[in-house]
């Protein structure tokens, strides 16, 4: 990968978000994925003659929804729009998307670089629109199949503003807005399974040059990570022309993840002409302010106003915030934890680097853990009040880890239950100290550091369930006595 | 307003349809006469005017978000030319 | 006396007096189909089976007490509208095979009623016409003058009820579709405020401006008809939210205080001298009946012809995009790729007209294009719904011709679009402002061919509409009469 230092990459990024609606957008056929083909498909998303959409409003409300986290203007008066092309996975010959009129407008969210600068990406518009269906060529001789189940599943389109300066950026953006769409609980945002899907739009430009570069739109992109690779290459390959004389085509290229490269397209791009026309089969869509209101009361805490009040009301560093709130799961199971009595640091701390260490090892996500927040706060808390120690606190987390359980239960059965007694701690520290003259003599004469060893013995003494505060303290006492 | 015969083919193409040459002419023919009637509404200042793109003004009902499945695959597929285990069946897809 | 011959009114009581049951209604008129139709080629396909089952059972509810006025009718209906495992054309090559799977809202309500439905009416393809010579099925024949065209595009349900093959038809109207060929042919054609019936299950020509109604001998048959399909349907967002008069009670028969405004520019120089003469001795009999004639001006009429021939073909050829030959309808043999499947089968499937009018709607739709046409004829659409606006302050309703001239002959204007174009400039602008229009007969012409006349109401105001209808035709003979045949 060579890199021109003189070159700037322009990114700006069309988000396919399929909402989590139960019913079709204009009918009431299931969403469910997975089904047999064309077994969820009536006559009207099949777009048979004389048949009607009727407009879902859970789409409208998640919608609404969408545009208040992204603090975009809502439109109370909408329209949708008709986007006219044959293709067979398009029943009608024609999307029912919005064009002039989106719901939603000049929204933002924010990402941090990575120099660690948080920068604003503007979202240019949102707008509802109907998914199209799928068709399947492999294995089958000279044809191909078409499954209109996904036909008329809802989705949003989502598009950036040309905000994006980096590959990096483009994955944080995205990652970002993901997060934000599971808060809002409006999309699952599943890549593989086309949930979540995105387009890139990719120029490059002298460094200080204005105007935009021509552009090229990357598809077929279906995870983050190809996203970031795809324009890498994209931004790279049109250097790489400029800089040898040539031109850039605007064209649609798809991306292929095997051979990392991609190619133009063909087929749907023959006769690019939209033809958007207002869809006369339905009226305007007019949102009163009234439930515009209603729903923002009701809109949950999203991840940067989480992380705000995780540095300021909890304490947490602007680091462990970001890592907490980065997804709604993660966020819930920090705040779960706490709220079973663990101190949000120690809780933190521990999600952040015991629990995600060992969940990334296993490329796992957080909801695949067995150790549930309930639990690792009553770790916390047996820690806390000096039940266990904190190396016992490790070793109990480990067996949570791999066979889950009740710390509790783990504790007795395992026999971790630390030596609080004083005590019999000091009859210990006696006998430690009375089996080692050398080295009490050694501390008496100034040689601090011989309290580690002794420390040692004496936790070796009791396989370590001595409470190590009691310990420490007794045994200072008795060395300056 | 005339149209010629190169813009009919490119509309043709969009619109997906294929025109022999015999049908050719007397179609650029049609379309520039029905157009001819259409130059008309360029002598009306419409400049303040909001356009109009349903009969009636009346804002767009909403239905519950509610699963009813109406229609069984084999309804479905029963008046399709071809279909093959399930699936609507078309030429290769070449993308 | 013939049955057939009966209003649905007199049916009605024939029925409930059990004077002739409904299987013996069905079948005079089934007879009737059978001997009349290879004349005049109004039905596409005719439902026996189907008609004798509906019949017994609406013998059954007479039995039972559950009647109501439609019960047993034997209705023919357009071919546009689905109707479920019965084939249903569109007077196209395109679904010439096509069995819907599910049921238009009209026929429904149709048949919860009991109404009998006879067969589909022949049409011009996609409803794209105005003298039903553009069906796939061949061209009716007006009963008045077999060599004379009867309209259209609901050429068949005019034809067979002029000729008595049905006791109401259902026809649909996008620039005049029911009140055109209703002035040709004598009838009572009604097209309600748009969205007042809903249009689920009816194959779309033109969204904004598709509307169905019915066509019957009398205004007081239509008020009946109106009773039963008009109504909101969640299943069409279009369809209009509002209650449902009872059109029957709302009939009179004087019609003292109402403003009755005649519109200048709908009586030019060219109209046919004939039908000026008819419309004449119209108002007339409208004065004779207590109403009083203002005249009026809608400035912006001769604009509704381009504004149309924008609108109604953008709509068209994006509604007319989804037969691909995929999932229903024709599909050429063996094509060779995608391209190949879409071009070949829309070529061969559609007729000559339905692509004239996808070219001219995907033309004006077209990058570069927009703006210039298809928003420009936009903002006109809402000049001319204001025009209306503005003359309904002073005048209760508007009486116009409802064509310029009488039925013409078979070919005459085939291959001449603009001048076929022309034959709806008095019912178009109607379309264009979301009104009720009506037609009913009111003269002949020295050959005997009916005159119609065209009233306008505003938005809902249908009642308005049948009770001046119905006072005219209880002062005037011209509904009741017949074609020789």
């Amino acid at each position: 990968m060579t890199y021109d230092p003189n070159y700037e990459t322009v990114i700006g990024l069309e988000v396919h978000a399929q909402m989590v609606t139960r019913s079709k957008i204009f009918c009431g056929c299931s969403t469910t994925f997975g089904a047999e083909p064309n077994q969820q498909v009536c006559p009207v998303c099949a777009a048979f003659p004389g048949v009607l959409p009727v407009l879902n409003s859970e789409l409208v409300s998640m919608a609404i929804k969408t545009g208040l986290a992204i603090q975009g203007s809502i439109r109370t008066r909408s329209e949708f729009a008709r986007k006219n092309y044959f293709y067979p996975d398009l029943p009608a010959g024609y999307q029912i998307s919005q064009f002039e009129l989106p719901i939603i407008e000049h929204g933002q969210l924010h990402i941090v670089t990575d120099d660690g600068v948080r920068k604003r990406i503007g979202i240019t518009r949102i707008h509802m629109e109907v998914d199209a269906g799928k068709s399947v060529h492999e294995g089958i001789q000279g044809a191909s199949w078409i499954d209109l189940n996904r036909t008329g599943t809802p989705l949003l389109e989502i598009v950036s503003e040309p905000d994006l300066r980096s590959a990096q950026e483009a994955g944080e953006y995205l990652k970002k807005l993901r997060s934000i769409l599971r808060y809002l609980q409006v999309c699952d945002g599943n890549m593989e399974e086309g949930s979540f899907r995105c387009d890139a739009n990719v120029s490059v430009r002298k460094l200080g040059q204005t105007a935009f570069g021509t552009r090229t739109e990357l598809k077929n992109l279906n995870s983050i990570r190809n996203v970031m690779r795809a324009i890498e290459y994209e931004a790279e390959r049109q250097i790489d022309s400029l800089e040898s004389g040539g031109r850039i085509v605007q064209e649609t290229r798809l991306w292929d993840a095997n051979q990392n490269t991609s190619r133009p397209m063909r087929g749907k791009e023959e006769a690019h002409d939209y033809r958007y026309f207002p869809e006369p089969d339905l009226p305007p869509l007019v949102i009163a302010q009234e439930r515009i209101d209603t729903i923002a009361r009701q809109l949950p805490e999203l991840p940067d106003a989480k992380a705000e009040r995780y540095r300021n009301d909890l304490g947490l560093s602007e680091y462990d915030a970001g890592v907490l709130t980065s997804s709604r799961e993660m966020a819930m199971f920090f705040e779960e934890t706490v709220s079973r009595g663990a101190q949000p640091k120690a809780a933190a701390n521990w999600i952040s680097v015991e629990l995600l260490g060992r969940l990334n090892r296993g490329g796992m996500e957080i909801e695949q853990s067995k150790v549930t927040p309930e639990q690792l706060g009553r770790l916390l808390a047996l820690m806390q009040n000096n039940e266990i120690s904190g190396k016992m606190a490790k070793q109990i987390f480990d067996i949570m880890f791999e066979s889950g359980g009740d710390p509790d239960t783990i504790v007795q059965e395992h026999g971790f239950k630390q030596v609080s007694d004083t005590a019999a701690i000091a009859a210990i520290v006696d006998q430690v100290l009375a089996d080692n003259p050398l080295q009490v003599q050694q501390y008496r004469e100034g040689k601090t550091k011989v309290m580690g060893f002794l420390v040692g013995q004496i936790m070796k003494a009791t396989q370590g369930k001595a409470n190590p505060a009691s310990v420490n303290a007794i045994l200072q006492e008795k060395l300056s006595g | 307003m005339s149209i010629t015969a190169d813009t009919v083919k490119h509309v043709a193409n969009l619109a997906r349809l294929k025109l022999d040459e015999r049908e050719l002419a007397p179609l650029v023919q049609q379309l520039s006469n029905i157009l001819g009637l259409v130059e008309q509404l360029k002598e009306l200042d419409t400049e303040a005017v909001t356009p109009m793109s349903h009969a009636l003004d009346m804002p767009i009902p909403e239905r519950p978000d509610l699963v009813v499945p109406i229609s069984t695959r084999e309804a479905m597929l029963a008046n399709a030319p071809d279909t093959e285990q399930g699936y609507f069946r078309v030429p290769k897809i070449i993308e | 006396m013939d049955p057939t011959q009966l209003s649905l009114v007199q049916a009605h009581a024939w029925l409930s007096s059990r004077q002739i049951s409904a299987r013996e209604l069905t079948a005079a008129f089934l007879e009737r189909i059978d001997r009349l139709n290879p004349r005049i080629n109004a039905y596409i396909t005719v439902d026996r089976e189907g008609a004798m089952a509906a019949a017994q059972r609406a013998d059954d509810r007479f039995r039972n007490g559950t009647a109501t006025p439609l019960t047993g009718i034997p209705i023919g209906v357009k071919d546009l509208f689905c109707t479920e495992n019965l084939t249903t054309t569109c007077g196209s090559k395109m679904l010439a095979r096509f069995r819907p799977p599910y049921e238009s809202t009209v026929t429904r309500k149709l048949k919860e009623a009991g109404a009998v439905i006879l067969g589909k009416t022949n049409m011009d393809e996609f409803a794209m016409g105005s003298s039903n010579e553009t069906s796939f099925f061949g061209p009716v024949r007006n009963p008045w003058d077999t060599e004379r065209i009867p309209g259209g595009s609901s050429g068949g349900s005019a034809a067979a009820l002029a000729a008595r093959m049905a006791m109401a038809t259902i026809g649909s109207d996008t620039g005049g579709s029911i009140r055109q060929p209703a002035a040709l042919t004598g009838l009572t054609g009604l097209k309600p405020t748009y969205g007042r019936i809903s249009r689920f299950g009816m194959i779309a020509f033109a969204s904004s401006l598709d509307q169905a109604g019915p066509m019957t001998w009398t205004a007081e048959d239509a008020a009946i008809m109106l009773r039963v399909l008009a109504g909101h349907d969640p299943k069409d967002s279009t369809s209009i939210q509002a209650e449902v008069p009872d059109y029957v009670n709302t009939l009179v028969n004087r019609l003292d205080g109402l403003r009755i405004g005649i519109p200048e520019e709908y009586f030019p120089d060219s109209l046919d001298r004939e039908t000026r003469h008819a419309l004449e001795e119209a108002q007339q009999v409208l004065r004779d009946l207590g109403a009083s004639m203002v005249s009026v001006s809608l400035p912006h009429t001769r604009y509704a012809i381009p504004t149309y021939y924008i609108i109604a073909p953008a709509e068209a050829s994006s509604n007319l995009a989804r037969y691909d030959g995929i999932r229903f309808g024709y599909r050429c043999e063996d094509p060779k790729d995608l391209k190949d499947l879409y071009t070949r089968t829309r070529s061969e499937g559609f007729g000559a007209e339905v692509k004239r009018r996808i070219m001219l709607g995907t033309y004006v739709l077209s990058s570069g294009y927009y703006d210039a046409y298809y928003r420009k004829a936009q903002k006109v659409r809402r000049l001319i719904a204001r025009d209306f606006q503005d003359v309904y302050t002073g005048v209760d309703l508007l009486l116009t011709p409802t064509t310029p001239g009488t039925a013409f002959p078979l070919g005459e204007k085939k291959d001449d679009p603009v001048a076929m174009y022309l034959s709806d400039i008095f019912t178009i602008n109607v379309n264009l402002a979301g009104l009720p229009g009506l037609s009913l007969p009111c003269g002949r012409d020295h050959q005997g061919l009916p005159i119609g006349m065209q009233l306008i109401a505003p938005v809902l105001k249908e009642e308005r509409l049948l009770a001046a209808a119905h006072a005219f035709q209880s002062a005037t003979p011209w509904h009741q009469r017949k074609p020789e045949l």
